[in-house]
C-alpha cells in the first residue's frame, strides 16, 4: 500500500496561520492503513492544529470531515458543501489524493498534511517497510520474489555490493538488509543459485518517472 | 589478452610481470600542489595509481582531472569511477573526455552510498539524491562498448575509446557462496583486471582464491590481491568490525596490541602479506594502500623485494 506519516504538526500549524476555518480530510483507504489519515488521525489532528494555532492567538473554526478514496473524484463529490464551506483544506491522504482534491477544489487552498514515502508492506504492527519502486519493469521472478530495485540501497541489478555487512545487513544500516543477500539465500535454497549468475543489462527507466509523467491509456476500458 | 589500451598496467601484466598498484586520493580542493607533492611521493613504487572518485561520498577533485594532473607527473592513473553520482550519458561522455586526456586504465565501482559522507567531522551531503542508472557491472560492459566503438544504447563513437577495464572484489563478504560468482560475472561483462578488498586473513582468503581458480576465473582476468598497511591495533580492530568484507584474525590485532612500535610492526604484518600473496596461485600482482600514510609505500613495496618497477 502507499505509505504516509505526517508531517509535524508545529510546520502545518504555521503553514495554517491566517487562515479561519479549516477543514481536515482523512482518506479510508492507505493512509488509513498505515495510521496516517484515518478517522482517528483526522479526529487527533484536528484539536493539536487548534490548540497549535490557538497559542499564537489564532481562533480557528476546525471542522472534519472522512472521504472514502480522495483519490477517486466520485467520492469527493459528497462533500462539497463542507468544503465550499471552508477557506483551506488539511489533507490527509497521500499525494494522489491532496491532488484530486485540488483539481475537484481549485478555489480552494489545499495543504497536504502528510508525506507520502513509498509503496510498503506493513511487516508487523506499527512496521511498514519498502517493497516497490513502481519501476514499470518488474523482475521479481528473477530475483526470487525480492525487489533489488525498492530493496537495494543502489537499486543494484547483478548481485550485491562490497557493503554487505558481516550479519548481512546493508552498509546504510544495521536496519535494512541487504536485499541481495536474501536473493541469493532464496535462491540457494531452492538451488537455482547459478540463475544469478548471468549478467543482467541496462534497465530501462523510461518505464519509471525517468520516462516523463506516466499517463496509461486503456482503450478496452475508455468510454 | 590481447594488447587492447596500451596502459603500463596492461603491458606489465602482458609481460608476466607481478604489478603493483597503489593509490592517490584526491584533495578536497582545487589544488593542484597537493597531488603533485603526493605523485611525487610515489613516483615509481607501483605500475599504476588508483584515483578514487569521490570515496566514502565526501567531495573531492574529479577523478579525471586528478588523474590527468597525475599523467603530467609522469605517474600512470586508474581513473575510479562510481555509479552513484553519474548516469550511462555523463558517465559515457566522461569517458571518451578521460580517453582524450591520454587516461588508459578506468576502474569500476558501486560506489559508497551517499550517506557514507556523513562521518567524523564531515557534514557530507546525505539529502543528495543518487543515480545508479546503471550498476558496476553494468559499467564494466559499457567500457567494454566504447572499446569496441560502441555506445550502450548502440550508437556507434567515432573512434574506439580503449580502456583497459578494472573492477573490484570483495571475496570475504557476505554472501560469500556469491562472490565468485559475481566475480565471474564482472569478467564476463569486460573486466581485465580485479583489485581486491583489503586481505588479512590469508587462509580465509587462499579459499576463496581457489575457488576463482577452480571456476577458471584466475586465467582469465588478472588478480591483484588489496593490502592496506595497517598502522594501530585499533585500526585493525575498527576495520574487521567495520568495513565490510575485511576480516583480520585475532592473532595479527593482538600482534599489533603488543608490539612496542605499533608503526614498524604494521610496516611488517603488510611486507609478510605481499610476500604471500606473491607466492599465492593464481595472483598476477598486488594493490597496496597506506591510507592517509603514501609515505609508506616506499618503504612498504621495496621491503617486499618490488623495486624497481620493471620498464615496458
Amino acid at each position: 500500500m502507499i505509505f504516509a506519516e505526517w508531517k509535524p504538526v508545529e510546520e502545518l500549524v504555521e503553514k495554517l496561520k491566517g487562515r479561519k476555518k479549516i477543514l481536515v480530510a482523512g482518506c479510508a483507504t492507505c493512509v488509513a492503513e498505515c495510521a496516517a489519515g484515518g478517522e482517528k488521525e483526522v479526529d487527533t489532528m484536528a484539536p493539536l492544529i487548534s490548540m497549535g494555532l490557538k497559542e499564537k492567538g489564532i481562533d480557528a473554526e476546525i471542522t472534519t470531515v472522512m472521504v472514502e478514496k480522495q483519490c477517486e473524484y466520485e467520492f469527493l463529490d459528497d462533500i462539497d458543501a463542507k468544503v465550499k464551506d471552508v477557506d483551506a483544506v488539511l489533507s490527509l491522504a497521500c499525494g494522489i489524493g491532496v491532488q484530486a482534491f485540488a483539481e475537484q477544489f481549485p478555489d480552494t487552498p489545499i495543504y497536504p498534511g502528510v508525506n507520502t514515502s513509498g509503496l510498503t508492506v506493513r511487516e508487523e504492527t506499527g512496521v511498514w517497510a519498502s517493497r516497490c519502486a513502481a519501476c514499470g519493469d518488474c523482475v521479481l521472478d528473477e530475483t526470487f520474489g525480492l525487489c533489488p530495485v525498492a530493496r537495494c540501497a543502489k537499486s543494484l541489478m547483478n548481485g550485491p555490493c562490497g557493503g554487505t555487512r558481516k550479519n548481512g545487513k546493508c552498509e546504510l544500516n544495521e536496519e535494512t538488509d541487504c536485499i541481495w543477500n536474501k536473493i541469493v539465500d532464496r535462491a540457494e535454497a531452492r538451488g537455482e543459485l547459478e540463475t544469478l549468475a548471468t549478467v543482467r543489462k541496462t534497465k530501462n527507466w523510461s518505464h519509471a518517472r525517468h520516462g516523463g509523467p506516466k499517463k496509461i491509456v486503456r482503450e478496452d476500458l475508455k468510454q | 589478452m590481447n594488447a587492447v589500451s596500451g596502459s603500463n598496467l596492461e603491458k606489465v601484466l602482458a609481460a608476466g610481470h607481478f604489478a603493483v598498484t597503489a593509490e592517490v586520493g584526491p584533495p578536497r580542493g582545487p589544488d593542484i600542489q597537493a597531488i603533485k607533492e603526493k605523485g611525487e611521493q610515489v613516483k615509481g613504487v607501483a605500475d599504476a595509481f588508483n584515483v578514487t572518485d569521490n570515496q566514502t561520498a565526501v567531495v573531492r577533485m574529479s577523478s579525471i582531472a586528478a588523474s590527468k594532473l597525475l599523467l603530467e607527473e609522469g605517474l600512470e592513473p586508474v581513473m575510479q569511477m562510481v555509479c552513484r553520482d553519474r548516469n550511462r550519458i555523463a558517465m559515457q561522455s566522461d569517458l571518451l573526455g578521460a580517453h582524450a586526456l591520454g587516461l588508459r586504465n578506468c576502474l569500476c565501482l558501486s560506489g559508497d552510498h551517499q550517506s557514507a559522507g556523513t562521518s567524523g567531522k564531515l557534514k557530507g551531503h546525505p539529502g543528495a539524491k543518487n543515480v545508479f542508472d546503471i550498476d558496476s557491472i553494468q559499467l564494466i560492459a559499457a567500457v567494454k562498448g566504447l572499446r569496441d566503438g560502441v555506445q550502450e544504447g548502440g550508437d556507434t563513437i567515432t573512434s574506439p575509446a580503449s580502456f583497459f577495464i578494472g573492477a573490484a572484489w570483495t571475496p570475504l563478504g557476505p554472501p560469500e557462496k556469491f562472490r565468485a560468482i559475481r566475480l565471474s560475472k564482472k569478467i564476463a561483462a569486460g573486466a581485465d583486471f580485479i583489485q581486491t578488498q583489503a586481505v588479512y586473513d590469508m587462509e580465509r582468503f587462499k579459499e576463496a582464491m581457489k575457488r576463482a581458480m577452480d571456476m577458471g576465473l584466475t586465467e582469465k582476468t588478472a588478480i591483484l590481491p588489496g593490502i592496506i598497511v595497517p598502522r594501530s591495533a585499533g585500526m585493525l580492530k575498527y576495520m574487521n568490525a567495520n568495513v565490510p568484507g575485511i576480516e583480520v584474525p585475532e592473532a595479527m590485532i593482538k600482534r599489533m596490541a603488543d608490539a612496542s612500535d605499533a608503526k614498524a610492526e604494521g610496516l611488517k604484518i603488510a611486507v609478510e602479506l605481499i610476500e604471500m600473496v606473491k607466492e599465492l596461485p593464481g595472483a598476477k600482482g598486488v594493490h597496496v594502500q597506506a591510507i592517509e600514510a603514501e609515505h609508506l609505500l616506499r618503504d612498504v613495496i621495496g621491503k617486499a623485494g618490488l623495486l624497481p618497477r620493471p620498464q615496458v
